[in-house]
């Protein structure tokens, strides 16, 4: 029996195909996922992540105990509502998950994936034991995410006036509460936008009234699209407890201090290796398609794999990530028995709606 | 519920082969086909002028979603390939059965496209699928 979401009714009603995903059913698309992530990078589309799972942590120790536990640094959050990208290592030094964690008036607010939530929960609460923490996932709520270049514009012509003027004040990875709203300016696409947690039942009433204002739901297929084109990973496919953050683009989100957070010896021990491997983006100069776990070769030598690919709807061609030892002139990668040649880029691809890679040389 | 045409055949993977009055053979894929598949993005088309085996992977069609082989429904030679699908890969979405089709053949065997699924037993077998 598959999880529902209270947005379920709302999907099948909007055309949705729903999909089994990580034991959810969720939509995939609502009809054409290529119009569905061209919407987004023109106007703007709504996304029920209610599946990705909300943890708070307060108590005296909650702060040591997230320096502790995340490779990025709370210390940066410097006031409520401001909001970091981090990954949370294992001691071996590979990615147990990546998540955003709020610092919130008292405490603080990690949204972690869906597939990960129970490996989390557990991982969390052995670490915390030393410290004086309690961890909680608060219930019966619904995630809602509004993305695109006229995404905040349109909801603060829904949302009520206190909402709105949250809203009007945060910036980008900021947040905040209006009554037991959760207001936050972030998102997985590239665009300008928000994410909003809310109780239960007030999701239907935010989706029909963002539906009557022009924002269209979007699947899980452009989802992924979008947070491709903008560069951002993906949880299991292009890292996972056997990849370092180093390997996976995510070097930028690992601070180093006195504080010591686990899996930073591992991690300290990997940059000092001479040669490691990197993620880069990869675009198809031919006409094609790129698919995660396609090889990629320099010269006759494999020097490592796709771990997402896609056709891109913004830049009209094949895109991807690629895990590579070397980034040589010369990359190609093997489809159905033929050698192609990529192009290594720069990331993001694409944001706000524009291509912005350049060329690595 | 997917469109079906009375005048073609069908193979169990989706492809669709129609006789024309000339005696070649039109092949395309389904309208149940492409609905499962999602936007197509990319088509690659065989060589004109190969001979090609009954069952051969003779085209790829890329949605959004996967990568797909189609296959010949009969042996013969590549006449004619569709080139509307290099630079519209979405009239595959959006007429299977007439713009989207894939390539021509002509035939090694006049008769070999009655070995192939009546519309009946392909209907059967896409109602199967959607259970």
């Amino acid at each position: 029996m598959l999880k529902k979401t209270c947005l379920n009714s709302c999907h099948i009603e909007a055309g949705g195909k729903m999909v089994d995903f990580g034991g959810w059913e969720m939509p995939i698309h609502y009809g054409s996922q290529l119009d569905e992530h061209l919407w987004v990078r023109a106007s703007a589309g709504m996304f029920d992540v209610s599946h990705m799972t909300v943890i708070d942590l307060v108590g005296p120790d909650v702060k040591p105990f997230l320096r502790k536990l995340l490779a990025n640094d709370v210390e940066r959050l410097k006031t409520s509502g401001q909001a970091l990208y981090s990954a949370m290592l294992n001691p071996a030094g590979g990615v147990l998950d990546d998540l955003i964690v709020y610092r919130l008036a008292e405490g603080y607010r990690l949204v972690v994936n869906c597939a990960t939530r129970e490996k989390d929960l557990a991982w969390i609460e052995a670490c915390s034991e030393a410290f004086e923490v309690v961890v909680t996932t608060p219930p019966n709520l619904s995630i809602l995410a509004v993305q695109g270049p006229s995404a905040l514009s349109v909801l603060s012509s829904v949302l009520d006036s206190a909402q709105a003027n949250l809203l009007s004040q945060l910036a980008v990875f900021e947040s905040g509460f209006a009554g037991d709203w959760f207001l936050a300016r972030t998102g997985y696409t590239g665009e300008q936008g928000a994410e909003i947690v809310l109780p239960n039942a007030d999701a239907p009433g935010l989706w029909q009234a963002l539906l009557a204002s022009g924002v269209r739901p979007i699947g899980l297929g452009a989802r992924d699209t979008l947070r491709l084109e903008a560069g951002m990973n993906l949880y299991g496919s292009d890292m996972d407890e056997g990849v370092s953050p180093l390997a996976c683009n995510m070097a930028w989100t690992v601070v180093h201090n006195d504080r010591d957070f686990i899996g930073e010896a591992a991690v300290q021990a990997a940059r000092a290796a001479r040669v490691q491997p990197r993620l880069i983006g990869v675009m198809l100069k031919e006409r094609g398609v790129l698919r995660a776990h396609y090889p990629v070769y320099s010269a006759d030598a494999r020097v490592g794999v796709l771990t997402s690919g896609a056709f891109s709807p913004t830049l009209q061609c094949g895109i991807g990530f690629a895990r590579v030892s070397a980034v040589t002139e010369s990359l190609f990668v093997e489809i159905r028995g033929k050698q192609l040649p990529l192009e290594p880029v720069s990331l993001p691809f694409v944001r706000h709606g524009k291509p912005v890679y350049s060329v690595i040389s | 519920m997917a469109e079906t045409r009375d005048n073609v055949r069908y193979l169990a993977s989706h492809e669709w082969a129609r006789l024309e009055d000339d005696g070649t053979v039109t092949v395309g894929i389904s309208d149940h086909a492409q609905d499962a598949l999602g936007d197509v993005v990319f088509v690659e088309l065989p060589e004109t002028g190969r001979s090609v085996q009954a069952g051969e992977e003779v085209a790829v069609v890329e949605s959004v979603k996967a990568a797909s082989d189609i296959y010949a429904p009969v042996a013969g030679t590549v006449i004619g390939v569709n080139d509307v699908l290099d630079a519209a890969p979405e009239t595959v979405n959006d007429a299977p059965f007439d713009e989207g089709w894939f390539f021509k053949l002509q035939p090694a065997d006049d008769n070999a496209l009655n070995e192939l699924l009546t519309p009946e037993d392909y209907r059967a077998l896409c109602a199967a699928d959607d259970h």
